[in-house]
């Protein structure tokens, strides 16, 4: 397994340069990525955006090493992912990132715990079966399921299953969390719900990665990337106005970040990361 | 990078619940290999039991035992079969007293008749044989004695009963001592043999009696011929040589030059027991084909079943390989899943395979004879049978891509 290399630096969990990743089709050449840059600190809650066919599924393919550009780098908690092999990718999932999908995809007639225990099973920690149940269930308290350790995916409301996968996620105490439409088969309080679990495990110090195509989910977020063509297309940070009860929702900054009837840039805006 | 005991056995609970979960598709599916398992423990129980019930009759023959019969005789050019039997006591004597290798020797003339003692009365066979019958048929006397050399030399009207002739004809017990007629001559019963039970063609040998052949030829049958020598060499190891000194005295005996026909058949106890294997090998290896066909099956019922459960479960899949399973954990937990039902499904068929001898036995009133080789053999079969069609279905699962598996409805 690739090694963190020293001279990235340390505050940067997603170091990507000139991603790009092509798709063979037959004859035809479908160009997904046409040179991505992005860097994500850690701390960071990004919520990444863009209309299907952007470009943005395949960008969290490969920022959740389920895929391999086709060149460029990446480089994930200082680690070159970019090159390695899919059992390495495989390692590197389990110990570095928490996925959360947008149909929950637990496995049915399994416990909540055993669910949640799953990576642990996969990973290289040795743990007895005593303690990865105790993680599981500190998991699950995390994302206030205590009490519903033993439930069945079906015996819980769409909005408890999530919070399942979110703690499924979190369990191996990943570099990132990645989340990819977390909210698309949830209803707006549900959302709202899911969404402040998010933000209270970056509260925490957790780096999240959300894919979304609703604003005011990414409105919650701390910066939006747009991806659009291939390229990120608008890198915007937000001014956070939440954890005000009683204030209105981020009405204004939601028009100044999503300005989706302005032209696309004619060079891809490069990444401005406030360091 | 080895997958360590404390995964693997995580990897195993995990199939194990998987066929738990599927109750009643995993029991249709072990179903072949339960049949095919419960098949080849319970045919080869059966077979195994007769040809032991088989070799027991032989041994109970006697030892280095040798039958001699009259074979084919040669007349004018023809060569025929004939009723006509041209041995006669004194081949039986001249064996005796030139043959090196034989031990004891024993005229056998039969004649079948109509029993009667008393009031009531049997139908049976009467064999005259010499005094060494006993010792190379193996078989004693349970009750009073067997006929003395003198008895034979001056054709007393002796006999000894069969377990059964005595059983009809004195069902009191008190046969020795009594007198009985045979093709009305009256016979005094000296001795009753042992019970010995039935021979290879399941003919009860307890049904016969036996007396002196020099008194039977003359009282009963009225010729010089017989019908066979019962013959016992020294040892296992002089049955050849004493066939050889055999034959060779009757060739004299009987004027055939050496390169023609005997006009006797020999037939030795080995001769017997070979032909016999011969016959349940062959029978083994028809019920066994027929076995490891339904095993076959079974185990392509597993791979069926297991392609199925595959892509049923490619979301599953690739859940599993997006939070950090490798192929190589995919693998082992479809492989495990298919050993899985091989080895419960074997382990049910060795309980069928155990109790079905059993019903054999009692209703179809066959020997059976369950060997624990048979047992290990169908589970170790069974169990490799999960891995060889568990195998290819297992594979297509750990190839599957996880993007795609993720995305599959």
């Amino acid at each position: 397994m690739a090694t963190g290399s020293p001279d990235s630096p340390d505050s940067l969990v997603i170091e990507i340069h000139d991603l790009v990743k092509v798709y063979h089709m037959g004859e035809v050449e479908v160009r997904a990525l046409k040179g991505i840059n992005l860097l994500v600190e850690r701390g960071e809650f990004v919520a990444i955006m863009g209309p299907s066919g952007s470009g943005k599924s395949t960008l969290m393919n490969i920022v959740g090493c389920l895929d391999r550009p086709t060149s460029g780098t990446y480089r994930l908690d200082g680690i070159d992912v970019s090159r390695l092999d899919r059992d390495q990718r495989a390692e590197i999932r389990n110990a570095k990132i928490g996925f959360v999908f947008q149909s929950f995809n637990l496995l049915a007639r399994t416990r909540a715990t055993e669910n949640v225990e799953l990576p642990l099973l996969y990973g290289n920690l040795g743990l007895s079966a005593a303690e990865r149940d105790r993680r599981a269930r500190q998991a699950l308290a995390r994302v206030g399921l205590a009490g519903r350790e033993d439930h069945y995916p079906s015996q819980l409301s769409g909005g408890q299953q999530q919070r399942v996968a979110i703690a499924r996620a979190l369990v191996t105490d990943p570099a990132i969390l990645l989340a990819d439409e977390p909210t698309g088969n949830l209803d707006s309080r549900t959302s709202e719900e899911i969404i402040g679990i998010f933000q209270e495990l970056n509260d925490a110090g957790k780096t999240v990665v959300l894919i979304t195509h609703e604003p005011d989910i990414a409105a919650h977020s701390k910066r939006v990337v747009y991806v659009r063509d291939g390229v990120v297309w608008r890198d915007e940070r937000i001014v956070q106005m939440r954890a005000q009860p009683g204030a209105p929702a981020g009405e204004p900054e939601l028009a100044v970040a999503f300005p989706f009837t302005v032209a696309p840039a004619a060079e891809p805006v490069s990444e401005e990361v406030a360091r | 990078m080895k997958v360590s005991a404390l995964r693997l056995w995580n990897i195993t609970k995990v199939g194990l619940m998987a066929i738990s979960r599927n109750k009643m598709r995993s029991l249709l599916t072990m179903l072949g290999i339960i049949i095919g398992v419960g098949c080849v423990i319970t045919m080869v129980a059966v077979g195994t039991g007769a040809s032991s019930s088989i070799q027991d009759t032989i041994n109970s023959l006697g030892t280095n035992f040798i039958m001699l019969f009259p074979g084919a005789a040669t007349t004018g050019g023809a060569r025929m079969f004939t009723d006509q039997s041209r041995i006669t006591p004194e081949d039986a004597d001249a064996i005796k007293a030139e043959c090196p290798a034989v031990a004891y020797v024993s005229p056998g003339a039969r004649t079948n008749a109509q029993i009667v003692a008393g009031e009531l009365n049997w139908g049976t066979q009467v064999w005259g044989v010499g005094v060494d019958w006993p010792n190379i048929r193996a078989w004693n006397v349970a009750d009073g004695d067997f006929f003395t050399d003198v008895d034979v030399r001056t054709s007393s009207k002796v006999c000894v009963l069969g377990a059964t002739v005595a059983q009809n004809l004195f069902p009191n017990g008190d046969a020795v001592g009594s007198s009985i007629r045979i093709k009305k001559v009256p016979f005094k019963v000296v001795g009753v043999l042992e019970r010995k039970g039935g021979n290879m063609m399941g003919q009860d040998q307890d049904d016969q009696i036996v007396a002196p052949y020099t008194t039977v030829m003359k009282q009963l049958l009225g010729s010089p011929r017989i019908n066979m020598i019962y013959i016992s060499a020294r040892s296992a190891a002089d049955v050849k040589e004493a066939e050889n000194e055999i034959d060779a005295l009757m060739r004299q005996r009987h004027r055939i030059p050496p390169g023609q026909e005997s006009d006797i058949n020999m037939r030795s106890q080995e001769e017997i027991a070979s032909t016999s294997e011969q016959t349940s090998k062959t029978l083994s290896i028809l019920l066994g084909s027929a076995a490891a066909i339904s095993l076959l099956v079974g185990g392509i019922g597993i791979m069926n079943i297991m392609l199925v459960s595959v892509t049923e479960r490619t979301r599953e899949i690739g859940i599993r390989l997006a939070i950090g399973a490798k192929g190589r954990h995919v693998l082992i937990q479809f492989l495990l899943e298919a050993m899985a039902l091989s080895i419960v499904g074997g382990a049910i068929g060795v309980g069928l395979g155990l109790f079905a001898p059993y019903l054999v036995t009692r209703f179809a009133g066959m020997p059976t004879q369950v060997s624990t080789g048979s047992v290990a053999l169908a589970f170790g079969f069974a169990a490799a049978i999960g891995v060889f069609f568990g195998f290819y279905p297992a594979r297509k699962a750990s190839r599957l891509d996880p993007i795609d598996a993720l995305r599959y409805e």
